[in-house]
C-alpha cells in the first residue's frame, strides 16, 4: 500500500473541498473496498479523507419514503425494524452479503461504490480495460465464470457492481442524494446511477469527481413490502452471487397488479428488468407466468464459454424468488 | 482531538494537552485563530477544510486496547491489525488473508466485531478495542475460551482467536439461537482445519448459558 496522508473531514464542504484541491485523493468510509484495493496496489491515493465524521446518518420515514444515510452500516440497516417490515428484500440483500464483521464496518455509500471481483481486474499482472483503458480484456476468452451475460461489450464483461444491496435498491426505485463540490445536491435513481461498460468500462457510475453520496431514499409500496432477495452462491454463505434476484409483487385476487424485478450477478450493472415486469403485470400469479417473465429477462443474454450456465441459473433463481413472494 | 491520556497515565486522568512535538505533526489549523490568520486569498472551501485534521508521516497514535491506552509511532497507512501485531506485540490477533476474506483478524471495536486488517489504526483512536488478549480475567478464561477447550474447537489453532472473538459477539448479538443460525453468523471466520462442528458446539453451549 502506498503511503498517504489522512484527513478527518470536518464537514461535507471540507471533504469535497479537499478532493477539489487534490483530485487523486479518495474518501474512506468503512475501508473494506478501498483498503483491499490499495493493498493490492490496484488503487493509489496520496490522501485519504475520512468521511465517517459526516452527519449522513439515520434511518427515517420521510414523505418520499425511507431515507437511509450513506454512513449507516450494512448490519444496522439490515436489522432495522422499518427496513425489515417495509423492505424485506433490502434487509435480505444486506444480511446475505459479505460477513457479519464486514457488515459492521461497511457503509451504505461504500457498498454502492464497491468494485468488480473480476479476477483480471484484481491482479495487476494482467491487462484489463477497466483498470488500464485500452489494455485489453483477457476475460472475454479466459476465466469468466463469475462475469456478466447481460449488458456486456467487447471491452468488458465484468459485473462492475458484484454486490447485493444495489440490486434490491434498483428494483424498488431507490433514489440517491448526491452532493457536489459546490454544495449542490441532486437526485439520481439507483437504476440509472450505474453505466454500461460500452467502450469506457473505466467509467462505472454517473458520480462526478469528488461528489458525495449523502443518502438513499426508497419509496414505500405494496410490492416492496411483499418482496424478497434470493442469492445463489458457490458456497452457502460469505460469497458473492453467481446469480441473484430482488423481486416484489402486488397481487390482488390472484392477479399481479404491480411487479418489480432486478437481477444480480448476471449484468454488467444491477439489472432492473422491465421486460420481466411487463410479462408479470396483469397476469395470474402462477409458475407459468413466472417462467415466461424469467425467459423475457434473459432474452438478450450473451453467454460466453464459462458463464453460459448463468442464463438458466438466473431464470431459475428468478422463478424461485417470485414463487416465494407469491406464496 | 482525541480525548486520551498519555500512555503511562492511569485511566480517568484528565486529558493531557497537546504538546509541541505533537502539534508539529498535525496540520490542525482549525479554530478561530486559524481562520483569523487565513490570508484573504484563501477560498471558502479551503477555510472550511482548515477545520479538518490531517495526519502525515509517522505520528503518535493513541489506541485504547483492552482497557489501556497505548501509544505508537506509526504512519496513517498502518492497519489496526499491523498496529496490534507489529507495534504492540499483541500477536494473539492473527493475519490470514489481510483482505477481509478469512476472519482471523477479528477484534471488537466499541463492542462490535470487525476485521482489523481492513481498517486503519489512525481511524480507531478514541474507540474501545478488545482483542483476544483482553477476554480472560486474570487466570480465569472467558466462557467462550473454556467452551473451545471443552469441545476441541480447533486443530492448528490459527483461526481460533478470530473464531473466539466472533463467537463472543455472535452470542451477544443474539445470533446463536440454533445450529443453522450459528453457522450463518459465524461464516465470516474460515477454518482450514475444518473444526466447524466443534466450533458450532462451543458457541452454542455458551449461547445456551447466556
Ligand atoms: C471478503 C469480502 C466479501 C464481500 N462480499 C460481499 C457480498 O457478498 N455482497 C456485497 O454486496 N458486498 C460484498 N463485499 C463488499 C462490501 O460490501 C464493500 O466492501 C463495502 O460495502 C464497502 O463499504 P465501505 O464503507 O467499507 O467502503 P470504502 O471502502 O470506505 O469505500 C469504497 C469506495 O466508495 C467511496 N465512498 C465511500 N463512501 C462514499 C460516499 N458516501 N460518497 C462518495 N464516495 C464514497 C470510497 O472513496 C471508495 O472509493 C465484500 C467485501 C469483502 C472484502
Ligand atoms: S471483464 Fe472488465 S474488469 Fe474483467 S478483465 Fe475484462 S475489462 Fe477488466
Ligand atoms: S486477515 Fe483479516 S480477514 Fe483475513
Ligand atoms: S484450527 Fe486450524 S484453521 Fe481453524
Amino acid at each position: 500500500m502506498n503511503n498517504f496522508s489522512y484527513t478527518q473531514a470536518g464537514s461535507a464542504k471540507a471533504a469535497t473541498g479537499l478532493l477539489k484541491d487534490k483530485p487523486q485523493a479518495a474518501y474512506i468510509a468503512g475501508g473494506t473496498t478501498l483498503l483491499d484495493l490499495m493493498k493490492a496496489n490496484l488503487e493509489e491515493h496520496p490522501q485519504l479523507v475520512d468521511i465517517n465524521t459526516l452527519p449522513f446518518k439515520g434511518i427515517e420515514q420521510t414523505k418520499d419514503g425511507l431515507r437511509i444515510g450513506a454512513m449507516e452500516r450494512m448490519s444496522d440497516v439490515g436489522e432495522n425494524k422499518l427496513v425489515l417490515e417495509q423492505f424485506p428484500a433490502i434487509s435480505e440483500s444486506l444480511l446475505l452479503a459479505a460477513s457479519p464483521q464486514l457488515r459492521n464496518m461497511a457503509s451504505i455509500g461504500g457498498n454502492i461504490l464497491q468494485r468488480t471481483r473480476c479476477g483480471y481486474f484484481r491482479d495487476a499482472a494482467f491487462p484489463c480495460n477497466k483498470r488500464v483503458p485500452g489494455s485489453g480484456c483477457p476475460a472475454l476468452t479466459g476465466d469468466n465464470h463469475n462475469l456478466a451475460v447481460l449488458g456486456t461489450s467487447e471491452s468488458c464483461i465484468a459485473t462492475a457492481y458484484p454486490g447485493d444491496l444495489s440490486v434490491a435498491l434498483a428494483a424498488f426505485d431507490a433514489v440517491l442524494t448526491l452532493e457536489n463540490q459546490k454544495g449542490k445536491q441532486r437526485q439520481v435513481l439507483v437504476k440509472d446511477f450505474y453505466l454500461l461498460p460500452g467502450k469506457t468500462p473505466q467509467k462505472e457510475t454517473v458520480l462526478e469527481p469528488g461528489e458525495l453520496i449523502v443518502a438513499v431514499t426508497i419509496p414505500m409500496t405494496a410490492q416492496a413490502r411483499r418482496s424478497t432477495y434470493l442469492k445463489v452462491r458457490e458456497r452457502s454463505s460469505y460469497a458473492y452471487a453467481l446469480a441473484s434476484a430482488a423481486v416484489g409483487l402486488d397481487v390482488q385476487g390472484g392477479t399481479i397488479r404491480a411487479a418489480r424485478v432486478a437481477l444480480g450477478g448476471v449484468g454488467t450493472k444491477p439489472w432492473r428488468s422491465p421486460e420481466a415486469e411487463k410479462a408479470l403485470v396483469g397476469q395470474p400469479a402462477t409458475e407459468a407466468t413466472f417462467r415466461a417473465a424469467a425467459a423475457a429477462a434473459m432474452r438478450g443474454a450473451q453467454p460466453r464459454k464459462e458463464n453460459a450456465f448463468k442464463v438458466e441459473l438466473a431464470q431459475n433463481t428468478l422463478v424461485q424468488a417470485l414463487m416465494k413472494v407469491a406464496g | 482531538m482525541s480525548t486520551f491520556s498519555s500512555p503511562d497515565t492511569p485511566e480517568g486522568q484528565p486529558v493531557r494537552p497537546e504538546d509541541g512535538t505533537r502539534r508539529s505533526f498535525m496540520k490542525q489549523a482549525g479554530g478561530l485563530l486559524g481562520l483569523a490568520l487565513a490570508p484573504p486569498f484563501v477560498g471558502p472551501a479551503e477555510r472550511l477544510a482548515a477545520y479538518s485534521k490531517t495526519v502525515e508521516g509517522v505520528t503518535s497514535l493513541q489506541l485504547k486496547i483492552n482497557g489501556t491506552v497505548r501509544s505508537i509511532q506509526a504512519e496513517p497507512r498502518v492497519t489496526l491489525l499491523d498496529a496490534l501485531r507489529e507495534y504492540l506485540d499483541l500477536t494473539g490477533t492473527k493475519k490470514g488473508c489481510d483482505h477481509g476474506q478469512c476472519g482471523a483478524c477479528t477484534v471488537h471495536v466499541d463492542g462490535r466485531r470487525i476485521n482489523s486488517c481492513l481498517t486503519l489504526a489512525v481511524m480507531q483512536q478514541g474507540k474501545e478495542i478488545t482483542t483476544i488478549e483482553g477476554l480472560a480475567q486474570g487466570d480465569a478464561l472467558h466462557p467462550m475460551q473454556e467452551a473451545f477447550l471443552k469441545h476441541d474447537g480447533f486443530q492448528c489453532g490459527y483461526c481460533t482467536p478470530g473464531q473466539i472473538m466472533s463467537g463472543v459477539a455472535c452470542v451477544k448479538e443474539g445470533h446463536a439461537g440454533s445450529d443453522d443460525q450459528t453457522r450463518e453468523w459465524m461464516s465470516g471466520n474460515l477454518c482450514r482445519c475444518g473444526a466447524y462442528p466443534n466450533i458450532v458446539a462451543a458457541v452454542r453451549e455458551v449461547a445456551g448459558k447466556a
